[in-house]
């Protein structure tokens, strides 16, 4: 494309393609690691970059980053979920939301200042859920670029995707780039849905915090942190609980903190602050823009080399597909290729049940609450039944009223030894998980 | 009313604004970001450099200057993301900062539109500025200018690349630069001691265990794994001539009998304190040896001859040197992990490990006093920053600061003391320290140093702008006689094979730098802005430990590696 040569976008808005002077240096050259078979040099990249239509699930810390990257990487067609509003505590690293922006729908507001900053970009946003959204909608993207906080959201999009794929189309195959940080730590990782790894085969790498054992909380607290969550959990239900609790409410926090406060006391504990309170409420993680940066662009770059081939991509079958960052002491990589699992019931729903070894003291309600911390489970209202029966389904109403007594029996008296049971979540409606029981 | 809480201090608006990061660096990183006043120094497209200052404003830096004396082109407006269409024909530095500020109304923003050149050549110029970032290209006398500034007033500076696909940073810190609150991982850095308890320690245990035998169900199931530990250590001690396990076999020898001791004849087939305590063996049974890094703290010339001047971190390690030399061990930090236990008895124990930890704190602090007295100096040192210190001893780092390489036409790089290093590393061919693509930016430098845009010396051409081809084989050239000369200077022999490898890697890398004729891509300015303000931050807050000395990013693989250079 020459210098100067005016590009009228469906928008109506000209812009110059000088404006893309130093991306066309990459994009009309060939360099030592491109392949001759899959890059042409020339103007016709700079073309399918513009239609190739890209989503952006997210619009917080790692989404604003990601709709900026995308747009000044030669992205026209941008749609954007979030289902958040813009909160006070996100503006020391969401860079797209201003003071008086709060309160404001993110994906509203990230995608006008971006639209407004960066000439001939088009910006879609949806304010609601991803699940708000059919096959049909997600087909018509070329890839999908996520910057989540929410694991649950996340295995949800892949389940998707890798459901969406029909070896008959190979347009229904769309490339899930996904980027999560944790204070100075963070990952991102592509994935070619059936073709690698997925998020479900790698869910054990992000294990959950145990939870503290309830009797500690009731009993026997030690930490602060016990204090604060026998408030919570204990305390809140035995003298509010005609209140639903509002963890954005200053009130409700304030109540939280006064109670862990006198309980800590009457235990010699030191250390309960409001800060602490609020962050074990609200199961803050921490969140810098540094990171946000590290990780969304990387993701970014990912996607921009999978859009052009101007440049080897993440995620080839057989190559690295996932980048760990630490930056705490150093700065730290491991880029490597996580393989896919045979067992992964996204990848390969006709898998064989995964063994599994239980107490036969273990009730039903216990068994469910390991479920939810297992590595490679993570779920958190899980319906079960075994081969010959329902034992407890969360939903409708009427069944779980029907087998809710079944919570308080042993799992032994419930499920033959060397039987499977199927576990499914209304979090994941496609998937279920089975495994086969043994007791000790 | 003694037992009503205290009213509550709600979180401050800049609490509520900041809570995220608070939570990482805390109020004292925090108030020493908002006391810098960073300068970029910025060139090029000049993207790199301003994706790091945002990173830095949106937390709450005090003040930023950006010198540049670019005009805004209408190429600008497609990779920066901080400038808009209207500022066309404007002053980069102008509007950049400008569009900074917005991002955060407690930062004060500032711009230097004089070249460069002239910049620098105002004595006191660069005084305000507590960290300077320069961007690549820039010319060899200024950057050597830049670099004996950092030398003469201890003042961090940055140079950074980014061209296309690849980023590079070399960090230039003070000769001797200090951490204290290094935040170790609490999991794997806890000091218990077991090996060298103290009086009340062992009481605590003995109290703890006494009539172990005979206690009820819930009573053994709540015995504190550190209690269970020294008890059992004393039962081994006895039968092993006072000695505690040490060798490997004899510590998974001694985590049998802790699991054998566990009751089973209950409902859940175990005792989780016991479990706590088999998992405890191997990593808490160690004598608490300082590392050999934290003994070379104490050896050195800036804690053995003090003056009036020194800094504290030094007169606080010469009294922990004190304290170790006549102990044999560091002032005992004094946090205990959560473990099964009643209430009383953690709190109990928790006290023990506390007054222990007090008692060689005030040693320590007498220690800094006498130091204080004997050196005449003028301040007395806050007990706050010595407790900080004795806290995290075992963890403290030293970066000993050196300057980066300034390349100059004609001239040889000094590799000095690493080329050694360098050398062996290129020859074993392993491909993660990416040291071919170091040198590639060597090259890229010295083309730039030999070629400027307008052939009257003004502003630098960098390799690729206009021929890629030619510009290409000429960089090769020049990468391929500073590979050569880093062999020479080592005294290193490569073979063949070796040699042909590492000249193939070399130049594949300078070959994709030149096709990005000085590009700056937005991602990879992005990816490397993010890198550089962590390391800011790091640096000014005087927390975590930062990256020492130079750090490049492959964004092809999607790898970044660390060197010494
Ligand atoms: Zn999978």
């Amino acid at each position: 494309m020459a210098e100067g040569t005016a590009t009228t976008l469906e928008n109506g808005i000209a812009v110059s393609r000088a404006r893309w002077k130093y991306l066309d240096n990459i994009l009309n050259r060939s360099g030592p690691f491109t392949d001759p078979d899959s890059f042409e040099p020339g103007e016709t990249i700079a073309e399918s970059l513009a239609r190739a239509k890209v989503l952006v699930i997210g619009a917080g810390g790692l989404g604003c980053e990601i709709l900026k990257n995308l747009a000044l990487s030669g992205f026209k067609d941008i749609h954007v979920i979030d289902m958040d509003t813009i909160d006070v505590s996100n503006l020391n690293r969401q860079f797209l939301f201003r003071q008086a922006d709060v309160g404001s729908y993110k994906a509203d507001v990230a995608a006008k200042f971006v639209e407004k900053r960066v000439k001939g970009v088009k910006i879609t946003p949806y304010c609601g859920k991803i699940q708000d959204k059919d096959e049909e909608y997600y087909m018509q993207f070329a890839m999908v670029v996520c910057g989540l906080d929410s694991i649950e959201a996340r295995r949800w999009i892949n389940a998707t995707l890798v459901g969406m794929v029909d070896e008959e189309n190979p347009d229904s195959m769309k490339p899930l780039v996904d980027g999560g940080t944790e204070g100075f730590k963070g990952q991102a990782r592509v994935i070619f849905p059936t073709m690698t790894s997925c998020i479900e085969c790698q869910l054990d790498m992000h294990a959950p915090r145990a939870a503290v054992p309830l009797c500690t909380l009731a009993t026997i607290p030690r930490q602060p942190q016990h204090c604060i969550e026998w408030a919570h959990i204990i305390a809140w239900d035995e003298e509010r609980k005609d209140i639903t609790l509002d963890t954005d409410d200053p009130e409700h926090i304030t109540w939280l903190y006064q109670k862990a406060l006198k309980r800590a006391q009457e235990f010699n504990i030191s250390g309960v602050t409001y800060s602490m309170t609020q962050g074990v409420v609200k199961n803050i993680i921490p969140a810098i823009a540094s990171t946000n940066a590290i990780v969304a662009a990387s993701c970014c770059n990912e996607a921009f080399k999978i859009a052009t081939n101007t440049n080897p991509f993440l995620g080839y079958p057989g190559t690295d597909n996932y980048m760990m960052y630490t930056g705490d002491e150093s700065i730290y990589t491991y880029t490597f290729e996580h393989q896919k699992k045979a067992d992964c019931p996204v990848c390969n729903p006709d898998a064989l049940a995964r063994p599994l070894t239980v107490s036969t003291a273990l009730t039903l309600q216990e068994f469910r609450d390991t479920l939810a911390e297992k590595p490679e489970l993570q779920l958190k209202k899980t319906s079960i039944r075994s081969e010959a029966k329902t034992l407890y389904y969360v939903q409708p109403a009427s069944l779980e009223e029907q087998t809710r007594h079944n919570l308080d029996k042993k799992l032994s008296e419930l499920v033959e030894d060397g039987e499977e049971v199927a576990i499914t979540d209304p979090a994941f409606p496609t998937l279920v998980f089975k495994y086969k029981l043994t007791f000790n | 009313m003694a037992d009503l809480p205290p009213p509550v201090q709600g979180p401050t608006a800049k609490e509520k604004k900041y809570d995220r990061q608070l939570r990482l660096w805390g109020a004292t990183g925090q108030a020493a970001l908002e006391n810098a006043h960073i300068l970029l120094i910025n060139s090029g497209p000049g993207v790199v450099g301003l994706e790091t200052l945002k990173n830095l404003v949106l937390p709450g830096i005090g003040k930023f200057t950006i010198q540049d004396s670019a005009i805004v082109s209408e190429a600008d407006l497609g990779v920066n993301f901080f400038l808009e269409e209207q500022q066309l024909g404007r002053f980069r530095a102008e509007a950049t900062s400008s569009l900074l500020k917005e991002l955060n109304p407690d930062v004060e923003g500032y711009f230097v539109t004089e070249p460069v050149e002239s910049f620098l050549t105002r004595p006191d110029s660069l005084m305000p500025y507590t960290l300077i970032l320069v961007t690549a290209p820039i010319r060899p006398e200024l950057l050597s200018q830049l670099s004996a500034h950092a030398d003469a007033s201890l003042i961090p500076l940055l140079y950074i690349h980014s061209v296309g696909f690849y980023s590079h940073f070399s960090i230039h810190l003070p000769p001797a630069f200090p951490v204290v609150d290094t935040h170790p991982d609490p999991e794997t850095t806890g000091d218990l001691r077991l090996l060298k308890p103290w009086q009340d320690l062992l009481e605590y245990a003995t109290a703890k265990t006494k009539g172990m035998e005979a206690m009820g169900a819930e009573d053994h199931g709540h015995v504190p794994y550190i209690a269970l530990l020294l008890h059992y250590l004393e039962k081994w001690k006895q039968e092993h001539g006072g000695e505690p396990p040490k060798e490997y076999k004899e510590k998974t020898a001694f985590r049998d009998i802790l699991s054998k001791a566990a009751r089973t004849d209950n409902p859940e087939g175990g005792e989780e304190n016991f479990d706590e305590a088999v998992a405890a063996v191997l990593k808490s049974l160690n004598s608490p040896e300082p590392s050999s890094a934290v003994k070379d703290i104490f050896k050195r010339k800036e804690s053995l001859a003090l003056s009036a001047e020194s800094a504290s971190f030094w007169v606080i390690a010469n009294a922990i040197g004190l304290f170790y030399a006549k102990y044999g061990v560091l002032p005992l930090p004094g946090s205990v992990p959560d473990m099964k236990a009643r209430s009383a008895d953690y709190i109990e124990l928790q006290n023990v490990y506390k007054s222990k930890a007090r008692k060689d704190l005030a040693e320590v602090v007498e220690n800094v006093r006498f130091i204080e007295r004997s050196s005449n100096r003028p301040t007395t040192i806050e007990e706050k920053d010595i407790e900080a210190f004795c806290k995290n001893a075992a963890h403290i780092k030293l970066i000993e600061g050196r300057p980066f390489h300034v390349v100059e036409a004609g001239q040889p790089i000094k590799w000095g003391d690493k080329a050694k290093w360098m050398a062996q590393n290129l020859a074993s061919l392993f491909p993660d320290y990416l040291l071919p693509l170091y040198i590639a930016f060597l090259a890229w430098d010295e083309f730039a140093a030999t070629h400027d845009k307008d052939g009257l010396g003004g502003a630098p051409k960098v390799p690729g702008e206009t021929d890629q081809q030619f510009d290409s084989e000429k960089t090769t050239g020049i990468a391929l006689k500073i590979l050569d000369d880093l062999v020479k200077d080592a005294k290193a022999s490569l073979d063949e094979d070796e040699l042909s490898t590492v000249r193939t890697q070399t130049s594949d890398f300078v070959q994709e730098l030149v096709r990005a004729g000085g590009a700056e891509l937005h991602n990879i300015s992005a990816l490397t802005g993010g890198l550089i303000s962590q390391e800011v931050i790091k640096i000014i807050t005087e927390q975590y430990i930062p990256v020492d000395n130079t750090c490049i990013f492959d964004g092809i693989r999607s790898k970044t590696a660390v060197i010494q250079v």
